[in-house]
């Protein structure tokens, strides 16, 4: 397997060119904008927030085939979910990139994931992954301290 | 013409693999290699006679001095500039635009002045003008680029003006490859009384240079870009303009006396090379000078010629790219951007290190151009003296792959 195989595999180049969740909302509860200086990736991330939970995301993303699929698969394994679990699923995939070892667990749901831990072996295009996520947390923190401000 | 097979045999790295594949390196406007002269240039400095400059009688610390001083002298030849004191060492290309926008900016610009650029510089020949004009209440003009990436020659007859002080540009772009008709540019900013900087960091080593032809009053390049060291920057100014401008950095080595209460400064050009120089990189660059001389800077602008020639009629050939810049290779030089369809440039960055081929994706330092293009970044494939043809074909054939790779967005 040639080292392009092991970072471009299916299910990254399925996301890159049907990303889900793409595009923007009309009104929504947050709006967090995410750059990456080096590459160009830029992102704009839309969520509409209803009891703490996020009922709906939107990303109007514009980078490499990294940043997209990673974008995509986010925002499927988020939507629904409550912004505390959110959260916990951005730590859980921060540490499968960033932490000492790619095997961490990933529960049923975040299976899709895995596909992304190739691109630990290549520590440019980390950044590219870790883009949506990091605009995701802003996100989240917006929203909470938008919520205790009526 | 260059031999250029036996040109490489001079290039240790070429021998690399990357991957496991030969390397092919095509990221020459970011810096060039170094030939095994440079490299011995500079470890014998260190064996041999290693000492400051400038201060000691001993033999080390002469024969460091003459080594020094020879490559100013091998410099102003290189330029065909009349005189070496005029040439001051700095870092590099950057530095010495700093050096030019502190010293000579902020002692002649001043409110509703205006300095002009292309809307191709370098962030390099951009920011430090930008601070200057925010700091003076003084105006950047930007000369426009007609479609196929040249200076629009009208409009800047009519933007370069009275107003003018500097016209600041570029003499080969680093992302479009155009090349400037900078003597056309330094006449019609002489002719309002303007002075011309050039920027020679891509020019400089892939044409031959004259300053006395393009009658500027500043250049500026580097030296890691045309096979020599990185940590050397040449800064070359008229006389006259240099003898006027007040000191930039301060300190040992710039000073002829020093008092306690006040200092007479040193002559030109070592009033602009404050403190302990980067002597070893700086005798080290008489090696790469003396390898481009040797080819002939002709026989490396037709070299380069025919490279761009052959790649651009390689990638026309393919679906999907857009090379941005002129499509005529004498228009410009061998540094090619583009775009692949839909697939991202660090995409096909990556997928091209696969096989061995260094590139470069991004935005090159030239941010506000981009917007001009409307990309986020390009792809950009630069050659230099030892690329081949057959370099250049497993480059297009590694395009293709990428393509592949990426599910066919481009060639479907
Ligand atoms: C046109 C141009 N100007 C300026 C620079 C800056 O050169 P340096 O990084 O050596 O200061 C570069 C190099 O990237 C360049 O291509």
């Amino acid at each position: 397997m040639s080292l392009a195989d092991d970072l471009y595999r299916e299910t990254i180049l399925d996301h890159y060119h049907h990303p889900r969740n793409s595009g923007t909302i009309e009104h929504p509860t947050v709006r967090t904008e995410g750059v990456n200086p080096l590459c160009g990736d830029e992102i704009t991330l839309y969520m509409t927030v209803d009891n703490d939970a996020i009922s709906d995301i939107k990303l109007d993303a514009h980078g490499c085939s990294i940043n997209m699929a990673s974008g995509s698969m986010m925002s499927e394994a988020v939507k629904g979910q409550s912004l505390e679990h959110a959260q916990e699923v951005v730590r859980t995939f921060k540490e499968m990139m960033l932490g000492p070892s790619p095997d961490v667990f990933l529960p049923e749901e975040l299976e899709d994931l895995e596909a992304l831990q190739g691109v630990r072996k290549y520590p440019v295009r980390i950044k590219c992954a870790l883009l949506p996520w990091n605009t995701l947390l802003e996100a989240i923190e917006k929203a909470r301290a938008g919520s205790k401000i009526p | 013409m260059l031999d250029v097979a036996k040109i490489r045999q001079d290039f240790p790295v070429l021998e690399r693999r990357v991957n496991g594949k030969p390397l092919i390196y095509l990221d020459n406007a970011a810096t060039s290699q170094k030939p095994a002269c440079v490299i011995d240039s500079l470890a014998s400095y260190y064996r041999e006679y290693n000492a400051n400059i400038h201060r000691g009688l001993h033999t080390l610390s002469e024969e460091a001095t003459s080594a020094y001083e020879e490559t100013r002298e091998k410099v102003r030849e290189f330029i065909g500039a009349a005189e070496s004191r005029s040439i001051v060492f700095t870092r590099n290309t950057t530095e010495a635009i700093n050096l030019i926008a502190y010293s000579w900016g902020r002692a002649n610009i001043l409110a509703g002045d205006e300095i002009v650029l292309s809307a191709m510089e370098h962030h390099s020949n951009l920011v430090p003008w930008q601070l200057l004009a925010a700091e003076r209440d003084a105006r950047l003009v930007y000369l426009e680029l007609t479609a196929d990436g040249q200076i629009d020659m009208e409009l800047a007859a009519r933007l370069i003006s009275t107003k003018t002080k500097l016209v600041a540009v570029t003499m080969m772009s680093n992302v479009l490859g155009t090349v400037t008709p900078v003597s056309e540019l330094a006449r019609l900013a002489h002719n309002q009384g303007a002075l011309i900087l050039v920027d020679g960091a891509q020019g400089v080593p892939h044409m031959p240079t004259s300053v006395a032809r393009m009658d500027c009053d500043f250049l500026v390049f580097s030296l890691h870009k045309m096979l020599g060291p990185t940590g050397v920057g040449v800064l070359w100014a008229r006389p006259e303009i240099l003898e006027a401008m007040p000191p930039f950095l301060s300190g040992g080595d710039m000073i002829s006396s020093v008092w306690r209460d006040r200092v007479k400064f040193n002559e030109l050009p070592w009033r602009f090379e404050a403190g302990t120089p980067n002597i070893a990189d700086v005798i080290a660059s008489s090696a790469a000078i003396d390898y481009l001389r040797t080819l002939g800077m002709e026989n490396v602008r037709a070299h380069e010629i025919e490279m761009a020639k052959y790649a651009l009629a390689g990638l026309q050939e393919i679906p999907g790219v857009t090379v941005y810049g002129p499509q005529d290779a004498t228009a410009r030089g061998a540094v090619i951007s583009f775009n692949f369809s839909e697939v991202h440039p660090h995409d096909i960055g990556q997928i091209l290190n696969d096989g061995g081929i260094a590139i470069r994706a991004g935005h090159h330092c030239c941010q506000p151009l981009m917007r001009d293009l409307k990309v986020a970044g390009t792809a950009r494939a630069s050659f230099y003296v030892y690329n081949t043809k057959e370099e250049v074909d497993a480059f297009l054939d590694a395009l293709k792959e990428a393509d592949k790779v990426m599910g066919h967005v481009a060639c479907r």
